[in-house]
Order: structure tokens, then C-alpha cells, then sequence
């Protein structure tokens, strides 16, 4: 999808700001002791102060801080060394106390930047505003009963950050690459596992669209908790297409907040939730406003790990990997420990060539990914070795590959078992060879007057070794005993 | 041995320790008191049994060699602590019914050192009040009558009414209360016995129904200054689970209270002196002054030049924090919930059933006070009101530090008048101006103490407060201390048991 | 600034109080009386302060991650006006 959209009067551009709420790892939860584990049952991941009793307090749980502070460096953004939690009024059933406690004033990071790689092999540098901290609400379900709503607070008090960009990206294919790589990172610095399936990453888009060379910036809506990098790009394109409409048809665009509704591919108003929304944010005096130390921030800063882009520039030097090779072993980072894994000490080259063309290639179509892979990196070094010392042809290497798949097996336990193994002993080829000679002598003064004929000496040294001599040895031996 | 439950705590355990009587023998006393005196509305939820069985405990304990600073010392619980196992209702009709799974830290602190509970105490709903008069429960008395309209109920003042009450008449030793905006100091003059609103963040206040979290504080309400700094010392401490309060030693309160006021400079704030305040409490306040300067202080004028800032800015702060802080009483998870209007099986909506289930548990004062605070946070309205009220608040809490660079000690009136009649109660704004001397310390966060130091004409006790330094409770008791024993104040109220 | 009656009503739908008609008025004018009360403010010089954060003056104080509570539903559960096993009830919540 491209970054202007065509209308009847003319083009469009799409303009996107996007505010990810991203589920932070740690054992509990921002302000209580209760467990973050997913899918427990109803109401038991639940302490006290997230059901909201009354006189229960919070209090703050530095690993969040922790994880906020990388998640911000690996954005390269300001750490904000001072920052206060707010609280944000609002009445629902699956949030306990009354309000939502977040930093609307001061939050914990500033502004940075991310680099999304976009499909031409282009890279645009998307502005971030901040990242901030928050609790997640609880779960609200209606389809258990008629008429009742049943309240499960697990999630409640869960610690989000929500990492909210400037309106930079354009178009769906930008919004989509961004949100791959927003993940990425966070999944490089352990500080959220990225799981969208579970929640643990949703996207709040906003969208707005102007004629192409305008630079104001249009009414914009906001589409709420999209949870699919898939789902992003439908609901722009939806959202985009219906701004477009609207405007040429001599309407206005409603700034609201809308629903993606997966299931129809559209985005529908929550205009009946909208009404009259006035937080009323203020400083939750329950807790005081927190001031990190430098040393804190840069202790964490030098003990960051090495994050995507970087990766990619060393795969390249490294290891002689093309941009594109690079960048596809480096977007998740169990793939790029895996080819590394695989490559170092080895061709690597020839590693990448397997992991991204073999390996991959059989993990989806076996509908598996990398975690579950029955081969494993040692494993697929092993037979990236049997190959490059010539064990092994490439052609034999195909069907060692397969059989590693099926059976769980290593390339050397394979090869053995199925007696792959080349011959390359030349002693070994010499005697059979020698042998053939001898048994052949009409052959061997054919040969010497034609050498097209050598080729059945080849065939059968070939035969004599059940095809595992090693066809250059074979060659070089014909070629210095017939002449 | 008679009148046990008129004994103070520091005379009840030495009574104690000697085996003069026993526990069970000295809560057996006030639960008697308590019965005789029902009629003060002093208790919401009276727990003479679990008393009684706690008071056997303590006697086995001291029995068995046990001792500890509280051991069998029977008190009076403010219903806005949580007790675990014990209805806890901050006398609102949204808690009606609600048992805590949980004990709050400063009860928990109490209980380790071996007090008695002997139930949970009246008070304004919330919190919210400075009469006792919003109770859901009912009204709390005053034990004191006025010489001139003898037949008069008198409020016990607020919140802390309840807590007050019981103390004076004798129904507890003594009690916990809390003070957002004077909710100890005041009840505590109305009804001539003494109340610590200790520094905030000196007692933590996790398990403590909120109020305004960044001014509610809990302190001891007794018949002496002495018993104030044991409780204190037992209710005080550090609490990792209350991240406000503040992680420093707790003294023995007691150590310091004969150590006398020579030397000291103490402050007298031209502020205090209001409109329409009468006479007799400018004498009380001039003859404590003068009481201090006896026994070697000295005695100075000092300027707290935004005094009367202090009120208009705390009826910004506390009702924004109130309306928050009790947004969680919805119907949802505990207490209260509506039943659906008239004939109706059931609430057509979430909203209905929050907003029939508020209207219908919230009191009059704490409906007004939520909305206040909705408003002024409410967009367009926030800086103008609540960050101008906090900027106030810096202003007030330099006023203090300032006085502090010259003085030890601050005196003033607690209060601008004598406790007055439950059907005279001044409504609105009037009412608010009872907490004018009592707000200015709370919304600074030091401590303040308020002690009978004398007799209206009308034969009511009139009270004196002293402000400290942050922490400085210490300091503050002892100065308290000489006031106490300068004033020999002895009077009983008419009511007592 | 004075309270007008839709000024109640909104402050009312804010804070989910239902508010009886007749009582509306009465609202209005206590609720102007105490703004009236704490506008005097307004004469108070503030351009030189920070707005308090804090009267301990203190930073927040944080806490190790770890997993101290929880699996407790009864606890958590025990007050709740309606429950189904261990979710909370509440009528229907209209999306």
C-alpha cells in the first residue's frame, strides 16, 4: 500500500501517528506483588491494591522503571531522570480504582527516534514523542451470561508502556514496518515479549489524511487497540479510503476514537463511549515523583544489548552478508542468534544461504517457526561443515537436510547411519580403481587413445564404492593412471 | 478497684505490671462505660467480646512473662482503619457491610504491642466533616454540656468525633484518629482531651480508607500528653508498603517529656489572631504563652503571613483527591450496591448502577465535596485551581520552614471557638472555618498537638495547639508536656463514665 | 464563578452521582458559595513557586520485582456484592 491514496479529485497523503501499548516484562505487576503470568484463573493474579480495597497504596516496581529506561534507550531517547505518575479519572468496570494511574506530565521518556526498513530497501527515520508508563485495566466479559458482565482483574495494574511517534509514517506499508520494528526492538531488550496474539502489543492509530502537498495536518481519528501488524495495515487502508470519501464527498472528517472490526475489515465509531471524557489528570499523591540518577540510566545504557540495526551493519561486515540477507536474519532476534550459531567458525555465506533458504523454507511449510525447529543451530553447523570439507555433496546435503528435519537427528548421525560419507581417501579409491584397471585391460588402451572414454572408468570406480567416492578424487586419479 | 477505664495508659500499665487488676478487669470497665454511654453514638461497631478474648490474651501473656508497651491497654479504633475480620464502614452507607481481609499497618503496629480493641469509633462520613454530624450512623455527643443551655447536645467536633467522644467520657484510654485538615486537633479541644496529628508520612497510612492522600495522616487522641507519646510510639514507624511514609527511627516518645521548655524560643503566629474570635480563647492562648515563658521559654511574634490562604486552598486540594480517591466505591467489588429502580429486575446499564449506587451511599457533604473536586480538575479548570492551590501550599509549607529558622515551637488556639450545639451547627463555608487554625500545618505536613488548657465561660474546654518542626515530635511533646503540666487542666465532662 | 444547574449536572455525570432534580439548585448554590470561598486565591502572588509535590520532600521509593501476593481470590473476592465463581458481576457492560 503506498503512501498517497487516489481519489476523484486528486491524490492524497496518509499521515500516521501511532501509540503502542506494550506489555512490559517483569514478574509483577507496576504498583503490586501480584503475578503478570498470562491465562491464570479468574481474579487469582490479583493483590489487594488492584482490586482497589480501600486504604490499599502502591508501590512502584523498579524493574518497570528499569525496562522503560532501556526500552527508551534503545530508542536513542531522552531519559527524563525526573518524571510523576498521574492519575487519569474515568469510570469502568474492569478498572478499580476509579482511575488509571499513567504519566501524562512528566513521563519517564522523551523524545527518539526509530529507522524502519521498508520493503524498496529504503530506511526512513520515524520521530518518537515519548514512552510513558501505565496500568493495563482488567477484562470485562459479556458473552457468559445474558445478563450480567463478569470482571476478571488479572491484567489489572499489568505495566504498560504506551511509546506514542510524531505523525511521521505515511501510509500502511510504513505504519506496518514500524510496528515490526518498534517490536523487534523491544523484543532484542527483553522488555516486552511482543506477543500480540496475547495483547502484549496493541496499536492505537491515528489517522488523518490532506491533498498531497498540503502540509497541514487533517482531522484525525483513532482507531483503538489493533492488535495485528495486519490488522494495522487494514485499518489504515480502510480508514484512509473512508477519510478520502468523506472529504470529497464536501464532508467533515469527526475526530473520534474508532474500533477495527477484524471480522468485516472496517473501522466503526465508539462515539457512545466518547461522551464527555474529562480525565482529570492529576499527580497521584499516593505516590512521589520519581527521580532516577544518571549513573542508573547509564549503567543501563552500557549494558544494552546489541540491537537491530546494529546487528545488520556487523552482519554485513562480518560476516560479507547483503543488506537484505542481513536484515532478514536480524528482525527477530532468535534468528540472527541462530545464524550466528550456525556461521561462526563456518562459511557463513553458506549458512545464510541454508537458514534463510532450507531451514526457513521447511519451518514454514512445516507451519513451525524457529523456537520449535528440529534441527537445531549445532546441529545445522554440522552440516555446513560435512558440506564445506567436502564430506558430503551439496546434492547428498539436500537429502541429509530432510531426513535432519524428520527425524530430530544430527547431520553426522545421518550421514553415518545412511553411509553418505564420501570417499575421499585416495588410497581407498586408488585400490578400487587399480583393481578395475587390472580387470580391464582392453578398456584401459581404449581410453589411453580416446580420453572420453575415462568417463567409464568413473562410472565404475562409482559403482565399485556405491557411488561414495568423491567424484574430484575419482577424476584427478583416472587422469593420472590413464595418461 | 473502681473506674478502671478513667485511668490514663501510662497509669493503667503501671497498674497493670504491679497486678493490681488485670486486663480483662480494665476492659471489662470501659465495655461497662461503653454500655452506660451508648448514647454519645460514640461506636459504630462496639466489639466487647473480641475484646474481652483479647484482654485474656494479654493477661496469659503478662502471665507468662510477656511484656509489651500496649499490653492490655484497652482502645477505641476510628472506623476509617481497616480491621481485618471487623466491619469497617469510614460511617458511610457505600462500606455497610464490609469486613476487611486485611489489617491496616498502624492497628497491626497497636496489636503487636498488645493492645485491646474494644471497637470501631464514629465519624464524619469519609472523614469529611468537622461535627460528626455526616455519619451515616448518627450523630456523636459531645460528653461536655454548656453551663448555660445544659439540655443542649453539643457536636464532639470532626472527623475524629467519635474517637474524641470516647476518650473524654471515658469509654477507651484512648484512641486513633486521623487528621486531613485538623479532623484530631479539633474534636480532641471540642472535647478537652489531647490529639497528635504526628508529621505526615510519621505513621503510614496503608490500610487507612483515604480521604486526601497527600494530607490524611493518623495520630493518637488521650487523656494526657504522656499517653499520646506512648501511643505514637507504637503507631509510628516505616512502612515499605505506604511509600510516603518515611524511613526514619521512631524514638521513645516518652524519654524527652520532662526535659522542660528553658531555653526555648516559641513563635506566636499575629496571623492567628482572626475576627470574631472571642476573647476568652485570645486570654487562653496569651495565658499559655505566658505559661511557657514561666518556665524559661521565650516567647516571640512571628509572621505566617499566608495563614489564611491555607483554607481556601485546602478546600481545592482535599475534595480533588476525595473525588478520586472514591471513585473506587462503585458497587462493584465490596459494600454497598443499589437495588434497580422501582419494579425493575435489574440496572439497564453499568453507568446506572455506579451512578444510583453513589447517589444513594454517599452522604450530602461527601456527594458536595466530590463534585467540588470533579470540577476543579475538570479541563479548563485544573491550573486555575489545583496547581494554583499546590503553588499556596508551597507558600504556606516556606511560611513554616521559615518560622522555624527562629522559633521551636509554634502556639496558637486550636480552634476559633468553643464546641457548639448539634442544631446550631454553622452549614457551608462557616463550617469550614472551624479547621482555620488546624489547616494551615496540614497542608505543610508538620506536626501539631492539641491540648485542654482551660474553661470557656460557658464552662466548655477550650484547647491550644503547638506546631513543630517536621519529625520533631519529640520536640513538640515536651513542650507540650510543660504546657500540660502548666494549665493542671482536670475538668471532666458531664457525661462521663 | 457560579455554578449553574447544568454545571451540577455535569460535575454530577462526572463523578456518577445521581442527583435528584430538586436538589440541583440547592447544589448550584453551595457549590458557587465554596468556589467563591477559595477564589480568593486568586490575590495570592504565586509566580515565584512551584506547585508542592511532596510535604516529605521526598522521591519515590521503589520495590524489588517479585511475586508477593496473589491466589487469594477469597480475599480478593469476599466484600463482592454479586459474583459468579471467582469473576466479579456487574449488569451488562454495552459495548
Amino acid at each position: 500500500m503506498a503512501q498517497t491514496i487516489k481519489g476523484q479529485t486528486g491524490e492524497w497523503e496518509i499521515v500516521i501517528g501511532m501509540e503502542v501499548h506494550a506489555q512490559v516484562l517483569s514478574e509483577s505487576k507496576l504498583f503490586s506483588g501480584a503475578s503478570t503470568t498470562f491465562g491464570k484463573a479468574p481474579n487469582h493474579n490479583v493483590a489487594l491494591v488492584d482490586a482497589a480495597l480501600p486504604g490499599m497504596l502502591p508501590v512502584l516496581n523498579e524493574e518497570c522503571v528499569r525496562q522503560a529506561v532501556r526500552s527508551g534507550l534503545g530508542i536513542k531517547a531522552e531519559i527524563n531522570l525526573y518524571s510523576v505518575f498521574d492519575r487519569k479519572n474515568y469510570f469502568y468496570a474492569d478498572l478499580p480504582q476509579g482511575y488509571q494511574i499513567s504519566q501524562l506530565y512528566h513521563p519517564i521518556v522523551g523524545e527518539g527516534e526509530l529507522t524502519i526498513d521498508l520493503e524498496d530497501g529504503e530506511s526512513r527515520t520515524i520521530g518518537i514523542e515519548r514512552i510513558h508508563l501505565e496500568q493495563d485495566a482488567g477484562k470485562s466479559i459479556h458473552d457468559q451470561d445474558p445478563h450480567r458482565s463478569f470482571i476478571d482483574l488479572n491484567r489489572t495494574g499489568v505495566a504498560l508502556m504506551e511509546i506514542v511517534s510524531k505523525p511521521d509514517l505515511r501510509g500502511g506499508d510504513e505504519a506496518s514496518a514500524y510496528m515490526t520494528k518498534l517490536r523487534s526492538i523491544l523484543r532484542y531488550l527483553g522488555t516486552c515479549d511482543g506477543n500480540m496474539e496475547q495483547g502484549s502489543m496493541r496499536a492505537d492509530v491515528n489517522v488523518s489524511v490532506r491533498p498531497v502537498g498540503s502540509t497541514e495536518l487533517g482531522t484525525r481519528t483513532e482507531t483503538k487497540n489493533v492488535n495485528s501488524v495486519r490488522f494495522i495495515r487494514q485499518a489504515i487502508e480502510f480508514e484512509a479510503r473512508r477519510q478520502v470519501e468523506l472529504l470529497e464527498g464536501g464532508g467533515a472528517v469527526v475526530q473520534e476514537t474508532r474500533l477495527y472490526d477484524p471480522s468485516k475489515g472496517e473501522t466503526r465509531s465508539m462515539r457512545s463511549k466518547e461522551e464527555a471524557h474529562d480525565y482529570r489528570y492529576f499527580p497521584d499523591p499516593d505516590l512521589l515523583p520519581l527521580q532516577l540518577e544518571q549513573g542508573f540510566v547509564d549503567a543501563l545504557a552500557s549494558d544494552l544489548p546489541e540491537l537491530p540495526d546494529e546487528k545488520r551493519a556487523r552482519f554485513q561486515a562480518e560476516y560479507g552478508l547483503s543488506a537484505y540477507d542481513a536484515g532478514v536474519l536480524v528482525a527477530e532476534k532468535e534468528t540472527g542468534d541462530f545464524f550466528e550459531a550456525v556461521a561462526k567458525g563456518r562459511d557463513a555465506k553458506l549458512a545464510a544461504n541454508w537458514v534463510m533458504g532450507e531451514l526457513f523454507g521447511a519451518l514454514n511449510k512445516a507451519s513451525t517457526d524457529l523456537a520449535d525447529s528440529p534441527i537445531s543451530a549445532d546441529s545445522l553447523g554440522g552440516l555446513i561443515e560435512a558440506i564445506s570439507e567436502g564430506t558430503i555433496s551439496g546434492r547428498t546435503a539436500k537429502d541429509v537436510f530432510a531426513s535432519m528435519f524428520e527425524t530430530g537427528k544430527s547431520a553426522v548421525a545421518i550421514i553415518d547411519e545412511q553411509g553418505l560419507k564420501q570417499i575421499s581417501d585416495e588410497g581407498a579409491i586408488e585400490s578400487a580403481l587399480d583393481e578395475i584397471i587390472a580387470a580391464n585391460p582392453a578398456q584401459v588402451e581404449k581410453a589411453k587413445e580416446n580420453p572420453k572414454l575415462k568417463g567409464w572408468f568413473v562410472g565404475q570406480v562409482m559403482k565399485a564404492t556405491g557411488g561414495q567416492a568423491n567424484p574430484a578424487v575419482v577424476n584427478k586419479l583416472i587422469n593420472q593412471k590413464l595418461g | 478497684m473502681t473506674e478502671l477505664n478513667r485511668l490514663t495508659i501510662a497509669a493503667a500499665s503501671a497498674g497493670l505490671a504491679k497486678g493490681e487488676f488485670s486486663a480483662r478487669e480494665l476492659t471489662q470497665s470501659c465495655v461497662d462505660a461503653m454500655d452506660e454511654r451508648s448514647d454519645l453514638g460514640a461506636f459504630i461497631t462496639p466489639t466487647p467480646d473480641l475484646a474481652l478474648e483479647a484482654a485474656d490474651q494479654a493477661d496469659a501473656k503478662r502471665k507468662g512473662g510477656e511484656d509489651a508497651p500496649l499490653l492490655g491497654i484497652p482502645l477505641g479504633i476510628k472506623d476509617l482503619f481497616c480491621t481485618e475480620g471487623v466491619q469497617t464502614t469510614a460511617a458511610s452507607k457505600i462500606l455497610q457491610g464490609f469486613v476487611p481481609t486485611y489489617e491496616s499497618s498502624v492497628t497491626t503496629n497497636l496489636l503487636r504491642d498488645g493492645a485491646v480493641f474494644l471497637g470501631k469509633l464514629n465519624l464524619d462520613e469519609f472523614a469529611m466533616g468537622s461535627s460528626n454530624t455526616t455519619s451515616y450512623y448518627g450523630n456523636v455527643v459531645n460528653p461536655w454540656q454548656s453551663a448555660s443551655k445544659p439540655d443542649m447536645q453539643l457536636v464532639p467536633g470532626g472527623s475524629s468525633g467519635g474517637s474524641a467522644s470516647a476518650v473524654a467520657a471515658r469509654l477507651c484510654l484512648g484512641a486513633t484518629g486521623t487528621d486531613t485538615g485538623g479532623s484530631i486537633r479539633q474534636p480532641a479541644a471540642f472535647c478537652g482531651i489531647t490529639g497528635l496529628k504526628p508529621t505526615y508520612g510519621r505513621c503510614s497510612r496503608w490500610g487507612i480508607v483515604a480521604f486526601a492522600s497527600s494530607l490524611d495522616q493518623a495520630g493518637p487522641m488521650a487523656r494526657s500528653v504522656e499517653d499520646c507519646a506512648i501511643l505514637l510510639g507504637s503507631m509510628a514507624g516505616f512502612d515499605a508498603k505506604d511509600t510516603t511514609s518515611v524511613d526514619t527511627p521512631v524514638p521513645d516518645y516518652t524519654a524527652e517529656l520532662g526535659a522542660g521548655v528553658k531555653g526555648l524560643k516559641i513563635g506566636l503566629p499575629r496571623e492567628y489572631r482572626v475576627d470574631r474570635m472571642p476573647a476568652e480563647i485570645e486570654q487562653l492562648w496569651q495565658q499559655s504563652a505566658q505559661w511557657l515563658r514561666d518556665q524559661g521559654a521565650e516567647v516571640v511574634e512571628i509572621s505566617l503571613p499566608h495563614t489564611h490562604s491555607a483554607l481556601p486552598a485546602y478546600y481545592i486540594v482535599a475534595p480533588a483527591e476525595a473525588s478520586s480517591n472514591l471513585a473506587r466505591y462503585d458497587g462493584v467489588r465490596y459494600g454497598f450496591r443499589a437495588d434497580a429502580p422501582d419494579g425493575l429486575p435489574e440496572f439497564s446499564s453499568l453507568e446506572d448502577m455506579y451512578a444510583t449506587t453513589r447517589g444513594e451511599g454517599f452522604g450530602a457533604e461527601v456527594q458536595r465535596r466530590i463534585m467540588i473536586g470533579a470540577y476543579v480538575l475538570s479541563a479548563g479548570y485544573y491550573d486555575a485551581y489545583y496547581n494554583k492551590a499546590r503553588r499556596v501550599r508551597s507558600l504556606i509549607a516556606r511560611d513554616f520552614t521559615e518560622a522555624f529558622e527562629q522559633v521551636d515551637a509554634i502556639l496558637t488556639p486550636t480552634t476559633p471557638s468553643a464546641a457548639f450545639g448539634i442544631t446550631e451547627e454553622p452549614s457551608g463555608v462557616e463550617m469550614y472555618m472551624n479547621d482555620v487554625f488546624t489547616v494551615p500545618a496540614s497542608m505543610a505536613g508538620i506536626p501539631g498537638i492539641s491540648l485542654p488548657a482551660g474553661l470557656s465561660s460557658d464552662g466548655l474546654p477550650l484547647g491550644v495547639q503547638l506546631l513543630g518542626r517536621p519529625f520533631d515530635e519529640e520536640g513538640l511533646l515536651r513542650v507540650a508536656q510543660a504546657l500540660e503540666d502548666a494549665a493542671g487542666f482536670t475538668a471532666t465532662p458531664q457525661l462521663m463514665a | 464563578m457560579s455554578i449553574t444547574r447544568e454545571t451540577v449536572e455535569q460535575a454530577a455525570r462526572l463523578a456518577r452521582l445521581t442527583v435528584a432534580d430538586a436538589d440541583k439548585d440547592r447544589l448550584a448554590g453551595e457549590l458557587s458559595a465554596i468556589l467563591g470561598f477559595v477564589e480568593q486565591l486568586d490575590a495570592i502572588d504565586t509566580s515565584d513557586v512551584d506547585p508542592l509535590t511532596s510535604v516529605v520532600g521526598a522521591t519515590a521509593r521503589m520495590r524489588k520485582d517479585a511475586v508477593t501476593a496473589g491466589d487469594e481470590p477469597e480475599r480478593i473476592l469476599a466484600n463482592a456484592p454479586d459474583r459468579v465463581t471467582d469473576f466479579y458481576a456487574v449488569p451488562k457492560v454495552v459495548e
